[in-house]
C-alpha cells in the first residue's frame, strides 16, 4: 500500500466518523420528527413546553397546527422558514442566549398575521380593506390568546 | 492545491464536523437532561420541621431566592435603603431601614399618642421581618401581646406545639402571652411551613385569623362554613397565603385575638363600618381627643378592588413570578416589588417595552402620591383646628362631630398610606379613598366652626 492510500483511508475514516456522530445525533435529537407536522415535534425541546401546553388549551388546537399558523402556506417559503427558524432557535437554546419570556419575531409575526388572513379570509378582507393601503394590521395584537391561551 | 493538501484539508474538515456534532450532542444530552426534572430528596421533612435550611436542601433553587430577600433595593416610593446605625445593647442591628417619620412630618402629627409616632420605618424584605419587630422603639413606648408574632415570625410550629396540636388553641395561647415571653417561642421570620405543606409542598392557610376572616367574608358572599384550606382554587391560594398577613387586623378584647375585620366587606368602607359597630378605636389622639384608628397594611384588601384581582391575577404572579431555571419553572422566592423584575412579572402579560411599563406605574404612582398629600394636609390642618378650639375651651359634646369626620379622614389616609403599593393596587379605588378622606377632613373643619354643618 502506497503512502496515498494510507491517507485515502485516514480521510475515509474520518468523512465516515463525522457521518456516523452527525448521523446519530440526528436520530438522538428526533430530528426526522421536524419534517413532520405534529407539534409535538415542536416541543421536542422543554423550552417549547409552556407553548404546546397553552396551544392545547386554546381554542385553534382542533383548527390548527404549528405549522399552520407559524410557517408560510406553500411549499419552498415553508420549508426555508422552518430551516431558517429551526436553526436559529436551536442555535439560541444550545447557546443559551435567549430572553424569557420568549418573544416573537417581526418576520414571524408577520407569518402568523398572514395565517389568520388565510383561513378567516372573509372577514379579514373586510376589515382590511377600508384600511389604506401599506398601513397593517396586526390581528394577535388583540385576539392574543386564541392561538395561545395563557 | 496538491492532492496531499486536499487531503489533509478534508480531514480537517471532517475532524471539525465530528468535533462539532459531538458538541453538539452532548449538549442536546444536557438539554433532555434538564427535561426530566430530577427531584431529590434529601431529608424527611414533617409538619414540625419549621427551619428553611431544612426545607432547602431538598428545594435549593426555591430556598436561594428566599434568601435573597435580604436585598435592600430603593424604588421611588418602596423598598429600602440600607442605613448604617451604631448598634446597641437593646438594638444590636447595624443597619436600618429610612424613618419614614422623618420623610414626613406630618405622620406625627396624624399618630400623635401613639407608639407609630415614635418609630416608623420603610419596610424591609422578608428577611428581616423578626429582627425588625424585635428592636423596634414601639415596643419600648408599649408592652405589645404575642399577637404581634403571627405575622412577624415563622408559628405554625410554634402554634403547634403551644396548642397541643392544635393551631388555634396555640394561637389563641401566644396572643395572650406578652411580646417579649412569646418571642423567645419562635426563631425564624416567616418561612416554607407558614404557606406550604410538608408532604404535598400544595399552598396552605395556617394563619387562624385569614382562615376566620375569609369564612367571614364568604359568609356575606352566600358561602356557608367556608374552610379555605379544602375550597380555594390553587390560583386562589397564590394570594391567599399572602393575605395571612398583608392585610388590616386589629386586636379584638383584652384576649388580644388577631381579627381580620371584613364581616361587612373588603372595602375601606365597610371596614371602618364594622369597626364603628364594634365600638373600637386604637388609640386617642393625643391633639384632638379623638377616638381614632390605625390602618395596616391592607395590601390583600386594596388588591381585591383592582383590575389584576378582577382579571384573576394573584399576589404571586407579579412578586414571586415564574421563572425558568434549566428546564424547570419555578416560582421566584425571592418576593420583591415588580418593579425590579419588570420582565418576568409584568412582561409575561403585557407585551410592551419595560420602559414604557415603568413609566405607566409611576404615572399611577406620582398621580397617587400627589392626591396623598393632599389628602394629609387637609387632614393635618383639621388637625390643627380642632386642636386650637379644643385649648379654646370648647366642650367634648361640640366636638364629637368633627372627631368622628378625623376618625373617618384619618383611616381612610392611613388606608392608602400603609398600603405598599403608592396605589398600583387599585388605582381608581385609592383615589377614590383619598378623595372622600379630604373631603371627610374638610368637612371636619366645618364641623369645628359650626356643629350643626352638614
Amino acid at each position: 500500500m502506497n503512502l496515498l492510500a494510507v491517507e485515502g483511508v485516514v480521510v475515509a475514516a474520518a468523512i465516515g466518523l463525522a457521518a456516523g456522530v452527525g448521523g446519530y445525533t440526528f436520530v438522538y435529537a428526533n430530528g426526522a420528527s421536524y419534517l413532520t407536522n405534529d407539534p409535538a415535534a415542536c416541543a421536542n425541546c422543554h423550552v417549547m413546553r409552556d407553548y404546546y401546553a397553552a396551544w392545547l388549551k386554546a381554542s385553534h388546537r382542533a383548527a390548527a397546527s404549528c405549522n399552520d399558523c407559524h410557517t408560510p402556506p406553500n411549499l419552498v417559503p415553508k420549508y426555508a422558514t422552518k430551516a431558517a427558524n429551526g436553526f436559529w432557535h436551536s442555535f439560541a437554546f444550545t447557546t443559551g442566549r435567549f430572553p424569557d419570556p420568549l418573544r416573537i419575531k417581526p418576520h414571524n409575526r408577520e407569518i402568523a398575521d398572514g395565517a389568520c388572513r388565510i383561513c378567516h379570509q372573509d372577514i379579514t378582507e373586510a376589515i382590511d380593506g377600508p384600511h389604506p393601503r401599506g398601513e397593517k394590521l396586526s390581528c394577535v395584537r388583540c385576539h392574543a390568546t386564541v392561538g395561545h391561551l395563557q | 492545491m496538491s492532492r496531499r493538501g486536499l487531503i489533509v484539508l478534508t480531514a480537517v474538515i471532517a475532524a471539525v464536523a465530528a468535533g462539532g456534532g459531538v458538541a453538539l450532542l452532548v449538549n442536546i444530552v444536557e438539554r433532555k437532561q434538564e427535561a426530566r426534572n430530577p427531584f431529590y430528596r434529601v431529608v424527611a421533612l414533617t409538619d414540625d420541621t419549621d427551619d428553611p435550611a431544612t426545607w432547602g436542601k431538598n428545594f435549593p433553587l426555591q430556598y436561594d431566592g428566599y434568601r435573597r430577600t435580604v436585598d435592600q433595593v430603593r424604588t421611588r416610593f418602596g423598598g429600602s435603603e440600607a442605613l448604617p446605625r451604631t448598634p446597641t445593647k437593646a438594638d444590636p442591628r447595624s443597619i436600618v431601614g429610612q424613618s419614614k417619620l422623618e420623610e414626613d412630618p406630618r405622620l406625627k402629627t396624624m399618630w400623635a399618642g401613639y407608639a407609630f409616632a415614635k418609630d416608623f420605618r420603610e419596610d424591609r424584605g422578608h428577611a428581616y421581618m423578626l429582627a425588625d419587630q424585635t428592636y423596634t422603639e414601639r415596643q419600648i413606648v408599649v408592652k405589645q401581646p404575642g399577637t404581634c408574632l403571627n405575622c412577624h415570625a415563622s408559628t405554625y410550629a410554634a402554634y403547634k406545639k403551644l396548642g397541643d396540636g392544635d393551631i388555634v388553641k396555640g394561637f389563641e395561647r401566644m396572643n395572650q402571652t406578652p411580646y417579649a415571653e412569646a418571642r423567645k417561642l419562635v426563631t425564624h421570620p416567616v418561612a416554607c411551613i407558614d404557606c406550604h405543606a410538608s408532604d404535598t409542598m400544595q399552598l396552605r392557610v395556617t394563619r387562624p385569623a385569614f382562615i376566620e376572616g375569609i369564612r367571614a367574608l364568604k359568609g356575606l358572599q352566600g358561602v356557608k362554613d367556608y374552610d379555605v384550606n379544602s375550597m380555594a382554587t390553587r390560583q386562589e391560594m397564590r394570594a391567599y397565603v399572602c393575605g395571612q398577613c398583608h392585610v388590616e387586623y386589629y386586636f379584638k378584647g383584652p384576649e388580644k385575638r388577631l381579627v381580620y375585620p371584613w364581616a361587612k366587606g373588603l372595602r375601606v368602607d365597610e371596614i371602618l363600618a364594622y369597626y364603628d359597630e364594634q365600638k373600637f378605636k386604637d388609640w386617642t389622639h393625643a391633639d384632638t381627643g379623638a377616638p381614632v384608628l390605625k390602618a395596616q397594611h391592607p395590601e390583600f384588601e386594596l388588591w381585591s378592588q383592582g383590575i389584576h384581582a378582577r382579571s384573576g391575577v394573584a399576589c404571586a404572579d407579579c412578586h414571586m413570578p415564574y421563572k425558568r431555571e434549566g428546564a424547570l419553572k419555578i416560582s421566584d422566592h425571592h418576593v420583591r416589588s415588580p418593579l425590579l423584575n419588570v420582565n418576568r412579572a409584568c412582561q409575561t402579560c403585557h407585551k410592551w417595552p419595560e420602559d414604557e411599563l415603568k413609566a405607566r406605574v409611576d404615572t399611577i404612582q406620582q398621580r397617587h402620591f400627589a392626591l396623598r398629600n393632599r389628602a394629609m394636609d387637609a387632614l393635618v390642618a383639621l388637625i390643627a383646628d380642632l386642636k386650637a378650639v379644643r385649648a379654646a375651651g370648647k366642650m367634648d359634646a361640640e366636638l364629637e362631630k368633627a372627631r368622628d369626620f378625623q376618625r373617618k379622614a384619618q383611616f381612610f389616609l392611613d388606608f392608602t398610606e400603609a398600603e405598599n403599593s403608592t396605589g398600583f393596587h387599585a388605582p381608581q379605588e385609592a383615589a377614590r379613598i383619598l378623595g372622600e378622606s379630604i373631603d371627610f377632613s374638610r368637612r371636619g373643619q366645618l364641623a369645628v366652626r359650626d356643629p350643626k354643618a352638614r
